[in-house]
């Protein structure tokens, strides 16, 4: 990058940052191997193997991160990977904590998938130098969404457990391929919605205060939400349901600005949940199990009872404000305490006070997925960082939400932290687009002469555009724009809003002082005099 | 679109804050409601879980809490329970906890004020913490002479030091193996103690200090004989009338003299025939003469009625009020309604012996935390001056007489001043079975143990010869120490 030469103040360079996230990564290393040491302090004595694998395979899987962000996304986010590897740290510790109780051997696993999941987004960050190649995939992504969630129906190789078909076994080692579907299903949702915004909103009847989409306009994301929904209730897998339905919405609302979206689609998850327990009875369960949790019936009922969630309600209790200390607890009295549970098992050993700040670095990790929402140019890239980044949101209020009573207890993992192979690789590839995308967000690329590269994409960027868009989005968006606060200071206009290359250009433009009424005259000047 | 993001970032915050909100509700105001629920097993695991402190008799463990490979990581297990089993009690999942594991229970688990410092420590250091130990005050060879002794009857042995309260020995029979209760297998444990509980002659009563209590009988006698010299109106020269049969005022029967003795030869007799032969008549007339008040004035100062804690609960003895003089007649003779426990009886022996003072009995010696400093220990203490020295002197005196030449002959050691009372309390068998007593003491000129024997539904014979030639073997066990 070329340092323009602006007067002080003017502009400000935005800095890699690099070396705070060097630093951060080092504390969250130290949080986390210092967490797994804590559960049972005399095994760093006894038989240490275990401590170091694990401390290793962390430090490793984050510094090789960290060097691959150095190399291809310099401006990255410097917190987003700090978080993210204090996360996967502490559920490392608590999955080997539980297996001190249990005497399964979890942790080992999990130490695996913590090294392939990093490995994994190493690669999606390698391959992903710019994330609008993602735009390109949007429909091979709703296919892969298809065939994922379709995967665990297909004789022979899907596996059931318990009551529930959402894992795939290939080699002995089960993994559900719902997880991935996740991410492909919010590219195919930003891609779509990105480039078909303007139909969905301007185009078809009004009635009332409500101005219904044409169908046709419509019709690919119902076909993937009903795909969505339709597999997951036929799987009986009501968590994941739930985070897709409200992934659809919440992206939805994101590229229309529309909150009728939100109520119409809560009122039709409440219909349909109401629907749902009068057919199934594992949903009536659930919610029986939920309502009447300390009913003796209930609690005592071999199968579907309310057991887990009330005696995830001891173990929460028991921690109080301050927790019983690592190790010092029993979360392993809570069924699945390792995974669908685990936070109950953080609940009871870290205290309230521990929960606080596992939920704050979650808020801390999807602010900083919505500020590079906020601070990247294109409306593709600003749906899937915010879409992914509440997406983390969602799945915390299911869990969380569950656990605590405040909504029917659901399966699903806590991100970065339960056991389970598939949810981990799928939450670092989400970590990775983030990462990816809010280096596009930070770095600045437009202060100097625009290279070939830029050049070429720009171009290419136009052509894809043209061929997909109806109307330019910035006369006709209905949403009033307000100010951005971006870290970039100077460098865009962020308050205005981007996605079309005539957006793109016309901000070059006004950037570098010489605005031209051409939009095709795509030859951006630099800001060096 | 920019909006639309803020406003999913507020709804986010939204949601971490109501979730926050959640998690304070049950981890802290709903905390406390959650613990109590019975379905909450984790306060048990964690009592039951931890590294309970041992129970030590002479420096032998008899309750310890071992390594477990179940649920809960610490066994508690009762080495020779029949033995001890009605002190230590037991640590059971289903009943609780009984004996000194529940009286002495925030000590053994650690959580007593004095083990603060230690329990602030463990949490630094993650160790887990464990509590104190507990040594007793008992003579391990002298609780195994008294449950021998005890072997195959219905009743209870005490022996406590005179002169500074320690229990020596408490023995209750029948008696039940505590490791039976203390099993982490519920369903065992539910068995054994239903098993236990129907058994009419109740094995998990500690007889010595609870269960349903024992009339005194004669051993009441010796009350009578200090409220007599208390009074000033008896002495040792006093002549008290000794007539077969006492009509009872007011009703148509009459109160005999015990027929075995050597009553029967004399219509008139000093306090010492009286108490040697134990004869019923003349304590019935001094007592309607005194009054059930001094009566009861002169019981009350010897522990009657008081609640009593060693750190096991003891009931109280009773001695009824507002009788008649019928009533007042047979309660002095250790019958009607007066009920007393064999520690009671032994603590009488022990403050006569030793010079009217009654020190408090007790039962722990030692406690020590984990890393073994002392956080409690013995201490003799004063309970109360029961009768004053002269007196007190004049009846141990007497009661000398009565081992040697009265009717408690068979406690006699050779060549030691020994102390007793014998008892035979009528408790209206038709078989003509009675509760068989003796208290008692030695050596009288320095005493070193006060003992109590009961022994239950004996006839009279049985009974004479289980109690004293018992107390005797008792006094030579320590005195040969």
């Amino acid at each position: 990058m070329n340092a323009p030469t602006q007067a002080p103040g003017e502009k400000i360079i935005p800095k890699p940052r690099r070396i705070t996230e060097f630093l951060l990564l080092i504390v969250a290393l130290v949080i986390g191997i210092g967490a797994n040491i804590l559960v049972d302090p005399d095994r760093l004595v006894e038989d240490p193997t275990r401590i170091i694998t694990s401390g290793a395979v962390l430090a490793g899987g984050g510094l090789l991160i960290h060097v691959v962000l150095w190399i291809r996304a310099r401006h990255a986010d410097p917190y987003l990977l700090p978080i993210a590897v204090t996360l996967n740290g502490l559920g490392l510790a608590m999955i080997h904590r539980i297996d001190l109780s249990t005497g399964q051997t979890a942790s080992d696993t999990q130490v695996i998938w913590t090294g392939l999941a990093m490995v994994v987004a190493c690669v999606v960050l390698w391959l992903l130098k710019d994330h609008r190649l993602l735009r390109k995939i949007t429909y091979i992504s709703l296919l892969l969404s298809a065939l994922l969630l379709l995967l665990p129906m297909v004789p022979g190789l899907g596996v059931e457990i318990n009551g529930a078909r959402l894992w795939i076994s290939i080699a002995g080692r089960t993994f559900q391929p719902g997880e991935i579907a996740k991410i492909t299903l919010a590219i195919f949702f930003a891609g779509y919605l990105s480039t078909n915004r303007d139909l969905i909103l301007l185009a078809g009847h009004k009635i009332g205060p409500v101005r219904l989409p044409r169908f046709k306009d419509t019709a690919p994301m119902l076909a993937a939400w009903v795909i969505a929904i339709g597999v997951l209730v036929l799987q009986r897998d009501l968590g994941t349901a739930i985070l897709f339905f409200g992934l659809f919405l919440v992206m939805i609302y994101l590229a229309t600005g529309r909150a009728t979206w939100i109520v119409l689609g809560v009122a039709l998850m409440l219909v349909g949940g109401f629907v749902a327990s009068r057919i199934f009875s594992h949903v009536s369960q659930r919610l029986d199990s939920w309502l009447n949790a300390f009913e003796p019936e209930v609690y005592n009922r071999p199968l579907g009872g309310s057991g887990q969630i009330v005696q995830g309600l001891f173990g929460l209790a028991s921690g109080g404000l301050f927790g019983q200390g690592l190790g010092q607890g029993r979360p392993d009295l809570v069924s699945y305490a390792n995974s669908d549970m685990i936070i109950t098992a953080f609940g009871e050993e870290l205290g309230l006070i521990g929960l606080g700040a596992i939920l704050s670095l979650f808020l801390l990790f999807a602010t900083r997925g919505m500020r590079a929402a906020l601070g990247t140019f294109d409306a593709f890239g600003k749906l899937l960082a915010a879409g992914l980044s509440a997406l983390m949101i969602i799945q915390l209020l299911v869990v969380i939400g569950g656990v605590t009573r405040l909504l029917p207890l659901t399966g699903l993992t806590t991100p970065f932290m339960s056991a389970g192979g598939s949810s981990l690789v799928s939450n670092w590839i989400i970590a990775a687009i983030l990462l990816a995308i809010s280096h596009t967000a930070r770095r600045p690329t437009l202060t100097g002469p625009a290279t070939d590269e830029d050049y070429a994409e720009l171009q290419a960027h136009t052509k894809a555009t043209r061929e997909g868009r109806g109307t330019n989005n910035e006369t006709v968006d209905p949403e009033p724009t307000t100010e951005l606060s971006s870290s970039v200071a100077g460098t865009r206009d962020a308050s205005e809003d981007a996605g079309t290359a005539t957006e793109a250009i016309s901000r070059i433009r006004g950037r570098s002082g010489s605005p031209s009424p051409d939009p095709t005259d795509s030859t951006p000047e630099g800001g060096r005099p | 679109m920019n909006t639309a993001i803020r406003r999913i970032w507020f709804a986010s915050v939204a949601i971490v804050v109501v979730l926050l909100l959640a998690l304070t509700y049950v981890q802290f105001f709903a905390a406390k409601t959650l613990e109590a629920n019975p379905w909450n097993n984790r306060a048990l695991y964690d009592q039951f879980g931890s590294d309970r402190g041992s129970i030590l008799v002479d420096g032998v463990e008899i309750a310890k809490s071992v390594p477990s490979q179940d649920d809960f990581e610490h066994q508690r297990v009762y080495e020779s329970s029949p033995l001890y089993a009605h002190l230590t009690g037991y640590f059971s999942l289903v009943y609780g906890a009984t004996g000194l594991e529940a009286a002495m229970g925030e000590q053994l688990s650690g959580a007593s004020d004095e083990q603060f410092y230690n329990r602030v420590v463990s949490m630094f250091s993650g160790d887990q913490p464990s509590g104190a130990s507990v040594e007793l005050t008992l003579d391990p060879e002298l609780q195994q002479l008294a449950h021998d002794l005890l072997e195959g009857h219905k009743g209870s042995i005490v022996a406590v030091n005179p002169q500074t309260g320690e229990i020596l020995a408490m023995a209750s029979s029948p008696n039940y193996d505590a490791n039976r209760l203390a099993s982490h297998n519920t369903d065992e444990v539910v068995a054994a103690a239903e098993e236990l509980n129907s058994d009419e002659d109740k094995p998990l009563e500690n007889r010595a200090i609870a269960g349903d209590l024992y009339s005194p009988g004669s051993t009441f006698k010796i009350i009578d004989t200090v409220a007599a010299l208390e009074s000033g109106q008896y002495d040792t020269d006093s002549t008290l009338p000794n007539p077969a049969e006492l009509p009872l005022p007011g009703t148509t029967v009459t109160l005999p003299n015990y027929r075995g003795g050597g009553c029967a030869a004399r219509t008139e007799v000093d306090l010492e025939f009286a108490l040697e032969q134990s004869c019923n008549t003349p304590f019935a007339s001094i007592a309607m003469d005194l009054g059930q008040d001094a009566i009861r004035d002169t019981a009350e100062n010897f522990g009657y009625g008081q609640d009593l804690s060693i750190p096991l609960q003891v009931t109280p003895s009773i001695f009824p009020e507002d009788m008649n003089d019928s009533q007042l007649a047979l309660s002095s003779i250790g019958q009607y309604d007066v009920r007393t426990t064999p520690l009671q009886v032994a603590m009488m022996s022990a403050a006569i012996a030793n010079d009217g003072v009654m020190m408090k009995p007790q039962l722990v010696k030692t406690v020590r935390s984990s890393d073994l400093s002392v956080i409690q220990e013995f201490e003799a203490e004063q309970l109360r001056r029961s009768t004053d020295p002269e007196t007190a002197q004049t009846v141990k005196d007497l009661m000398v007489k009565v081992v040697d030449e009265g009717i408690a002959n068979g406690a006699s050691v050779p060549g030691v001043e020994v102390g007793g009372k014998t008892g035979t309390a009528e408790i209206g068998s038709e078989a003509g079975l009675n509760d068989s007593w003796f208290t008692g003491f030695a050596p009288a000129n320095d005493p070193q143990i006060a003992v109590a024997v009961v022994i239950e539904d004996v006839d009279v014979t049985t009974g004479a010869q289980l109690t004293s030639p018992s107390a005797k073997q008792l006094f030579e066990a320590v005195l040969n120490q």
